[in-house]
């Protein structure tokens, strides 16, 4: 069947033959019998550009595969990649477990979760998904399984790999132990940009999860101003009397209309928001549920509906430790063109992964969705890569929908590293996706 | 590829010397393309240095000879990949009267504005459709869309690809890959040197211009300017008594 697709910020959509394989097995003889256009791995599309997408070739979604064992005394689980991590939090969270990491929804598979090496706001203090996985089992280009373990390079190449390894049918993971399934949350607003990074730098380690909402709009001395959420997971003395302490049934609670008017998002809009959520995150302590606090954009069931018809990007960039200065002009300059996000998220990384296209690294990263229509966009992002990869920092290929593929080598030094053991593994070029013949991976 | 913003990165231009054709490149380039290839009869023989920070490759290319015109267009993939933007801008116009006064004249120009379009059309499409995305930029005229006593011979021929760049757009719909017809009308340039003129022309870069709007809002047909539109809306329905007394 050939079908568009697109990724979550649903621009630059192409046509693909999709097949949904229902064993290893069968992703191997796909991969047999790939065409000359190539093969994809797809999840669940929360890759918010061309990552899952392979024009003219042939898409292999692997939402089929969803088996899953957990080992109850050592916490590892061992989960075939289209499973999602939605899915595997129902199972484990009753049972004690949670994931080493979760990026901020819920909705990616295992697979996925591998292939861009997410993070979590746990980053800081327990790294990327890569840093816990214990075992890979790849689909390769020569149409074998191959099981992979942290010793082998090409298990560093596919870890942030963006899937062009291979296609990752199953991972081993170790899993974290948990009383209850709810967050001790703590809550502190911050005035600009500079008082967010001073309280981050000095309070972080205090909490295994941290994130800060920034107000982009926000201008002059307020700019940077943000709202700091910290927590941890809560011990059962933490819950009242009688609470079920590992209850976790989290649902969507809208669902955005399938058709949204364009400009919907506009700066008045969009401030509205941004006041109104600054003011009501009101400092203090509370007791959470997991999902609202991991996952607070789930319960608007197909959000990116919103940003209308010609879709959204995302643009999220890392800057090292000592490079603020960059981190600061480009707030400036966002904040100054009034650029339209609602939800910036701001996070302080600690130590990456071997993963050789693994984005994190200690430092500061920014995210921020942007309507695609917004004139001069191109020119303002391309400026952006610039500064960021002269900082010897980079931009997250999983949000990527439109970087030029010359900042690649500054941004990524070991891509010439990657390529040599990508092309061992793959040598005819059998796994190709829009993403790759873009950034001419 | 074509990215979120609408940025592509290669492009083919047949007939590498056409200003109209070189101001859509240069334009391209400007936003983002950094894979050119220029065809063009003896490429070797010299070929206008382009363009920003561009890679450039030249191929020979003959118009006049479809035999050749599959193996240009997988030459062009050879060296850039899967090509984004296709423009062949290849032409010739002549005069009316030279060519009533010599038929040859006028079969052979008819065949490289009509029948090279149409072969090197259906080359890049094929590549086009095969690859999934990808957009064949055919520059029509509005000479043909209603001919003219004044320049039936190269009018008609526009008047052909025309249709046949709508036809071939339609055979594409669904495919990923589209056509884009663009309908100039007088352009100020070397094709038209020496002749004064018309109302509502234009210059290479504003047809190139047009062409990038085009691109990028995913324009079927795009005039240029924009008010022929509605002028050829009248032009076409005018009887014929008065339309054979257009001066030009």
């Amino acid at each position: 069947m050939t079908s568009f697709l697109t990724g979550w910020g649903r621009t630059a959509p192409t046509p693909a033959r999709l097949a949904r394989p229902r064993s290893a097995e069968q992703v191997a003889e796909l991969v047999r019998g790939a065409p000359d256009r190539g093969v994809a791995a797809r999840g669940l599309g929360r890759s918010y550009g061309d990552a899952a997408q392979n024009a003219g070739g042939l898409v292999v979604d692997c939402t089929a595969l969803t088996s899953w064992s957990l080992d109850e005394t050592t916490g590892l689980v061992t989960a075939a990649a289209g499973l999602s991590l939605h899915d595997l939090m129902a199972a484990l969270v009753p049972r004690g477990w949670f994931v080493p990491v979760t990026p901020g929804t819920r909705h990616v598979t295992v697979g996925g979760a591998v292939a861009a090496d997410v993070h979590g706001k746990n980053h800081h203090v327990d790294s990327s998904f890569g840093a816990h996985l214990r075992s890979l089992t790849l689909a390769t280009a020569d149409g074998e399984l191959r099981r992979l373990t942290p010793q082998d390079e090409l298990f560093w190449a596919t870890v942030g790999g963006m899937g062009l390894t291979g296609i990752i049918t199953e991972a081993g993971f170790r899993c974290v132990p948990i009383e209850t399934s709810r967050v001790r949350v703590d809550v502190e607003r911050t005035r600009d940009l500079d008082h967010t990074l001073e309280t981050m730098t000095a309070t972080d380690d205090r909490y295994r999860y941290t994130v800060a909402w920034i107000d982009l709009l926000a201008r002059g001395g307020r700019m940077g101003r943000s709202v700091l959420t910290r927590g941890d997971h809560a011990a059962r003395g933490d819950l009242p009397r009688g609470a079920d302490p590992l209850e976790f049934s989290p649902r969507a609670l809208l669902r955005a209309p399938r058709w949204a008017p364009d400009g919907l998002l506009n700066p008045v809009t969009v401030r509205a928001f941004n006041e109104a959520w600054y003011l009501k995150s009101r400092p203090g302590s509370f007791v959470q549920n997991l999902a609202p606090f991991f996952h607070p954009l789930d319960f608007v069931d197909g959000w990116n509906r919103v940003y209308g018809s010609r879709g959204f990007v995302q643009y999220q960039f890392l800057v090292p430790f000592g490079q603020e200065a960059t981190l600061r002009r480009i707030v400036s300059r966002l904040s100054a063109e009034g650029v339209v996000s609602f939800l910036a998220v701001l996070k302080r990384f600690g130590p990456g992964t071997p993963g050789m296209l693994s984005f994190p690294m200690p430092g500061w990263t920014l995210a921020l969705d942007i309507p695609a229509g917004r004139r001069g966009l191109a020119a303002l992002l391309r400026a952006f890569d610039e500064q960021v990869a002269e900082a010897g920092g980079r931009v997250y290929l999983a949000k990527d929908s439109r970087m030029p593929a010359e900042m690649m080598a500054a941004m990524y030094p070991r891509l010439a590293r990657w390529r040599e053991i990508r092309d061992g593994a793959d040598p005819g070029g059998v796994f190709r996706t829009d993403l790759a013949r873009r950034l001419r991976l | 590829m074509r990215n979120a913003l609408g940025a592509v990165d290669t492009v083919l231009l047949l007939g590498g010397r056409s200003e109209i054709g070189l101001a859509i490149v240069e334009r391209l380039v400007r936003d983002g393309a950094r894979h050119v290839v220029l065809a063009a009869r003896d490429a070797a023989g010299g070929v206008p240095p382009v363009i920003g920070a561009a890679e450039v490759h030249l191929l020979d290319f003959d118009a006049a000879r479809p035999e050749t015109h599959g193996e240009v267009i997988e030459a062009a993939v050879k060296l850039v990949g899967d090509l984004d933007v296709v423009i062949p801008a290849f032409g010739v116009l002549g005069s009316q009267e030279v060519y009533d006064a010599d038929p040859v004249a006028a079969a052979e120009a008819v065949a490289v504005n009509y029948g090279g379009h149409v072969s090197i059309g259906l080359h890049a499409a094929r590549r086009l459709r095969d690859q999934g995305h990808g957009t064949l930029v055919v520059l029509s005229s509005v000479a043909g869309v209603r001919v003219r006593r004044a320049n039936f011979v190269y009018g008609s021929a526009k008047a052909g690809l025309d249709g046949f760049a709508q036809g071939l757009g339609d055979a594409l719909h669904g495919s990923g890959a589209r056509v884009m017809v663009v309908r100039p009308g007088f352009v100020i340039g070397r094709m038209t040197e020496g002749m004064s003129p018309a109302p509502l022309s234009s210059t290479p870069g504003q047809v190139a211009d047009a062409v990038i709007g085009g691109l990028r809002s995913g324009a079927e047909i795009v005039w240029v300017p924009g008010m022929l539109r509605a002028v050829f809306a009248v032009m076409r329905v005018l009887p014929r008594a008065i339309w054979r007394r257009m001066p030009r």
